[in-house]
């Protein structure tokens, strides 16, 4: 474990792709309570249809990126993929609610799927970043 | 870059969506449509025909008895025609230019269909976005009446988006896209070479989302009315932007003063005076993306001061989930339309038939040019229809009068738009994808002269 996770070190993309990609899903969740709190100010809707579309790119990339990572044994584990993988095909599913126009893009279902989606991500980053902190902490 | 993969993605799921489309729409016509319940998929069901245009020889296909001859070919784009009473008719060869500011990922999705449905292949939204489309009206010049000009000129060049036309007494007015000009008109000239002179400001700018300015006179010449359809769907880009659109202006020609004389109207199109009348009429296109059977497209005559609903509800109160904040108090002034031609057909044409060369049950009636849909699997429209009008009311259901436009392989040989009544008393069809216009006859006695 402390072997396999110590080599996350030495693979940083993952991390920086995962890093955009919580920080996009999480943007997303704040835009779409701003656009609900508004009463229906447009440009929150925008901004979180934007957030959405880059954090797709975002975890897209990364979950390549991890794939690779697990397949040459370098570093993360299958857990870590689940947890992108559905964070990533909620927030599509999300992204296509978005394309609405107007309060029904967010209220409801869009709303519970930006949740899901940020647990989801948050998660995976929260195990993510563990793994590295103990790693860290084993070597000093 | 991303723009592409979500195309792609968006495009992928399209193909593998079907949509239940149970009702049918013959039961969405007439003064009370079926109404369903709102159905907003995961994806707005999209059918856009891809377009082939027309093959040598081949027409619409028009009722026995009735004839269809090809007038003018090779012209690009029109979408309006204006017969005048000395037997000229006045095309108007248009498009939109540019292409709307992205304010969301969907938008350059959205642009991509459209583009598949003006013959773009997908490449731009419009010939506009490449430069230099013709912007012009030309003018057919048929003495004799017998359908086959024997003139063609360009009568104005240069134009910004035109769609109306209207000729009171010695001036053409045009309605541009961002504005009414005026121009020195004889009839009987061939072609303008002065400049035109402003009549007053349209809304334009750079969304322009639904960018054809209708235009008619009132029959005693004094006022134009205008059509001015929405800048959005159902006013997604912000309430800003809605600015006196989606309603018909009152202009008087002479001072270029104006007032919103009707409101509420998404996209009205076809304004037309019934004939022997102070009735104004339009044909106008209901919102999208509430599924295949909302909101039916609809003919109405025109009240003073009334408001019909958009963007807040539809068919009179049918509140729109998907507009906040919302207004009850607009609501409940809201009125419904007379007449619902079904969902999705796109109609941008409206005349009455005011000739004597077809059977007199068609004395009064409507023609109206149904684009034809995209927001649906099926296809609606894509044809000319016909309404049969009683006591200067619309009676009974829409029948098919020109079809042909969509072949049997589904794809768009045509599509119809503007229609108008020439002095002969046959039916002029505008066909923008197939670049020509029609004239229908009718072959049981000779054409009145």
């Amino acid at each position: 474990m402390a072997d396999r996770s110590a080599a996350a070190l030495r693979t940083p993309i993952y991390s920086l792709l995962l890093a955009v990609a919580v920080t996009c899903f999480i943007g997303a969740l704040v835009t779409d309570l701003a656009y609900l709190n508004s009463g229906g100010n447009l440009l929150w809707l925008n901004f979180a249809c934007w957030l959405l579309a880059s954090g797709l790119v975002f975890a897209g990339f990364g979950a390549v990126a991890l794939l690779v990572s697990i397949l040459r044994r370098n570093a993360g584990d299958w857990l870590q993929f689940g947890l992108l993988a559905a964070a990533w095909v909620v927030e599509f599913v999300n992204s296509l609610i978005h394309a609405r126009d107007g309060w029904t893009a967010v209220a409801g279902v869009g709303l519970i799927l930006s949740i899901i989606g940020a647990l989801l991500i948050l998660v995976a980053g929260w195990l993510w970043q563990s793994t590295r902190y103990v790693v860290a902490g084993e070597r000093t | 870059m991303n723009r592409h993969l979500l195309a792609t993605a968006a495009l992928m799921s399209l193909a593998s969506c079907s949509t239940k489309q149970n009702i049918d729409p013959m039961q969405q016509v007439g003064p009370n449509p079926v109404l369903p319940k709102p159905a907003q998929g995961l994806i707005a069901s999209v059918g856009v025909a891809k377009v082939v245009g027309w093959k040598d020889g081949q027409t619409p296909v028009v009722p026995r008895g009735f004839r269809i001859q090809a007038m003018a070919t090779g012209l690009v784009s029109p979408r309006e025609v204006y017969p005048l009473p000395t037997g000229d008719i006045l095309v108007v060869e248009t498009q939109r230019t540019g292409t709307e500011p992205v304010d969301r990922p969907k938008d350059p999705i959205r642009d991509f269909i459209m583009s598949v449905a003006h013959g773009g292949g997908g490449a731009t939204e419009t010939e506009g976005a490449k430069g230099g489309p013709p912007q012009r009206i030309t003018l057919l010049r048929d003495a004799n009446g017998d359908g086959q000009p024997e003139q063609r000129t360009v009568l104005v060049d240069h134009l910004n988006s035109a769609f109306g036309v209207a000729v009171i007494g010695n001036q053409l007015y045009v309605a541009n896209t961002d504005a009414i000009v005026r121009y020195r008109f004889t009839p009987g000239q061939t072609q303008i070479t002065a400049p035109p002179v402003k009549v007053i400001d349209l809304p334009g700018g750079l969304i322009d989302h639904h960018w054809t300015k209708s235009m008619t006179a009132s029959p005693d010449g004094s006022k134009l009315y205008v059509g001015v359809g929405s800048n959005s769907n159902i006013q997604e880009r912000g309430p800003e932007a809605e600015t006196n659109r989606a309603a018909i202006w009152e202009v008087d020609p002479k001072t270029g003063s104006f007032r919103i004389f009707a409101s509420g109207l998404r996209n009205p199109n076809g304004l037309t005076f019934y004939p022997a009348s102070n009735t104004l009429w339009t044909v106008v296109n209901e919102r999208d993306e509430l599924g295949p059977n909302l909101v039916p497209d609809y003919m109405t005559s025109v009240r003073d001061g009334a408001f019909y609903g958009w963007p807040y509800s539809y068919y009179g109160q049918h509140v729109d989930p998907r507009v906040r904040p919302q207004r009850p108090d607009l609501v409940a002034k809201a009125i419904p339309a007379d007449y619902a031609l079904s969902s999705h057909v796109a109609p941008l044409g409206l005349t009455f038939y005011n000739g004597s060369n077809f059977p007199s049950g068609f004395r009064g009636g409507a023609f109206v040019g149904e684009h034809g849909s995209w927001n649906r699997t099926s296809y609606n429209g894509y044809q000319v229809v016909f309404i049969r009008f009683v006591g200067g009311k619309p009676v009974g259901k829409p029948i098919t009068f020109v079809n042909g436009f969509l072949g049997p392989d589904l794809k768009a040989r045509g599509r119809p738009v503007g229609v108008a009544i020439d002095r002969t008393g046959a039916l002029i069809i505008a066909d923008d994808v197939g670049n020509t216009v029609w004239r229908v006859s009718y072959a049981g006695r000779p054409p009145a002269a």
